[in-house]
């Protein structure tokens, strides 16, 4: 058997860090994609300009850059506020800037950005005369959103949604760089420790492997449900 | 100059010559990694597309496995495994690849022209997979053998259809590349990193290094938009 020197639980813990940090990212970045895209598609210039400045930002500077930008910096920030609060109304606030918040708020920031693309072209693949058909029923706004155009686009979203989550898995493996106890931050100690590298990464690596084939098949069993109702050519 | 930037530069303490120097350095660093693994990582992927379209699953079997277990495992953790690896293999440090792997460079270049292949193959492999038989069948009735069917027909118009795809791959690699920065190379992060620790100045360090990745981005974008335009020339409409 696999012995892991001591550091099993170790491992085991930092596991269930790295899946508590995929899944919080996943959660914010769906958000920012709904919200994004929807400002996208949008009449209003300003939430079409926001929306279209801020995917450019993002997917022009790497993850890592950014996550460092958010956890320092977020760190000065916070200082900056608090001395402020303190000398204008003598109130003592002040947080720690931890690793994982700042890695939640990248990773979703980030994906956030993606899944605003591919909800975009979801949202856009939903014919027309659905929405004509609501509105002749006198749907409102939001409810033509939420029941015809939100279950139809999920369809369209599907494989970039899954295509995304499984980037999103991978890079999680960065917010080990800034200090965070997860399964890689363990095996780099361990493997440092006991001199024996391929003993610790290899697991690890595993479990990603587990990890990304397993959302693999989900999403295509995902897919298939999704797509029973529509008679696909061959 | 306009006077307001003049002045800027004067009260500046970060940037000065010597950090603009270093960041320069850092910025050659960056380039000259992604810019070998992109090249060596396409050349092994063309050749392993190729052999992953063969029919006979020996052949194609490892090279599945292969692109498998790279795409499915974070970048980082391949290279944790080539740069504290290498050094854990019995008897390396008596040869002449001691020498080589003991820079953190090259270790940081095998990781990512391995990482890169991989995905690339499942790119081109895409873009073989799905060229129309007719193109084929046309190559075949003018008696055209394997290996030049691949030079002249099917290779030239898969790069066709794999150029939009590979393109994101090369912007993703060289977000990825600021992973170097973990294993002691000064890239363009590593370079941001010691001047960040230097100063304890994280918006002036970072954000400048983020406008540096997004200029090297936005190069490249507008390099594969031309290429697409003259690999795509047959498809423009005709008033164009």
């Amino acid at each position: 058997m696999l012995d892991l020197k001591g550091y099993g639980p170790a491992l085991m813990e930092g596991a269930i860090v790295t899946i508590e940090l995929a899944f919080l990212s996943l959660a914010l970045s769906v958000a920012l994609g709904l919200i994004g895209a929807s400002a996208k598609l949008s009449q209003s210039r300003v939430a079409k300009g926001i929306a279209t400045t801020y995917t450019t930002l993002i997917r022009g500077v790497p993850d890592l850059v950014m996550m460092l930008l958010f956890y320092y910096g977020g760190q000065v920030a916070v200082n900056m506020l608090s001395d402020y609060i303190w000398e204008a109304y003598e109130i003592d606030f002040f947080f720690q800037f931890d690793p994982f918040i700042s890695g939640v708020v990248t990773i979703g920031l980030i994906f956030g950005a993606y899944m605003t693309e591919t909800f975009r072209g979801a949202f856009l693949a939903v014919e027309k005369g659905q929405i004509e058909a609501a509105r002749a029923y006198g749907f409102t706004r939001l409810h033509t959103f939420r029941r015809i155009m939100l279950p139809q686009m999920l369809r369209h979203a599907l494989p970039g949604l899954g295509n995304n989550w499984q980037v999103l898995l991978k890079t999680t493996a960065l917010v080990s760089i800034i200090g965070l106890t997860d399964m890689v931050r363990v095996a780099e100690e361990a493997a440092k420790a006991e001199r024996m590298p391929f003993h610790f990464f290899i697991p690890v690596a595993a479990v990603y492997l587990a990890l990304t084939a397993g959302s693999e098949l989900f999403i295509k069993w995902l897919d298939k449900r999704a797509n029973v109702g529509v008679v696909q050519g061959s | 100059m306009p006077d307001f930037i003049a002045e800027w530069l004067n009260q500046n303490e970060i940037f000065t010559a010597m950090t603009i120097m270093e960041y320069w350095d850092g910025m050659v660093t960056t380039v000259h990694l992604v810019f070998l693994s992109l090249v060596i990582g396409l050349l092994v992927a063309v050749l392993l597309a190729i052999l992953r379209t063969v029919r006979n699953p020996f052949v194609s079997g490892p090279v599945w496995l292969y692109t498998y277990l790279f795409r499915g495992t974070p970048l980082l953790i391949q290279l944790y495994i080539i740069y504290y690896g290498i050094a854990q293999i019995p008897g390396i440090q008596e040869t002449f690849w001691w020498e080589i792997f003991r820079e953190p460079f090259y270790p940081a270049l095998l990781a990512f022209t391995l990482n890169t292949a991989a995905y690339t193959t499942e790119i081109i492999r895409g873009a073989i997979v799905s060229t129309p038989n007719g193109e084929i069948e046309a190559a075949k009735a003018y008696g055209m053998n394997w290996f030049m069917r691949m030079r002249r027909i099917v290779l030239p118009s898969a790069a066709r259809r794999a150029v939009q795809a590979y393109s994101n791959e090369v912007i993703f690699m060289l977000h990825a590349s600021a992973i170097a920065s973990v294993v002691t190379i000064v890239d363009l992060t590593g370079a941001a990193r010691n001047i960040y620790s230097r100063f304890y100045a994280p918006f002036d360090a970072f954000i400048f290094v983020a406008l540096c990745y997004m200029a090297l981005t936005f190069i490249l974008v507008f390099a594969f938009r031309k290429l697409e335009n003259h690999l795509l020339k047959h498809q423009r409409p005709v008033s164009g």
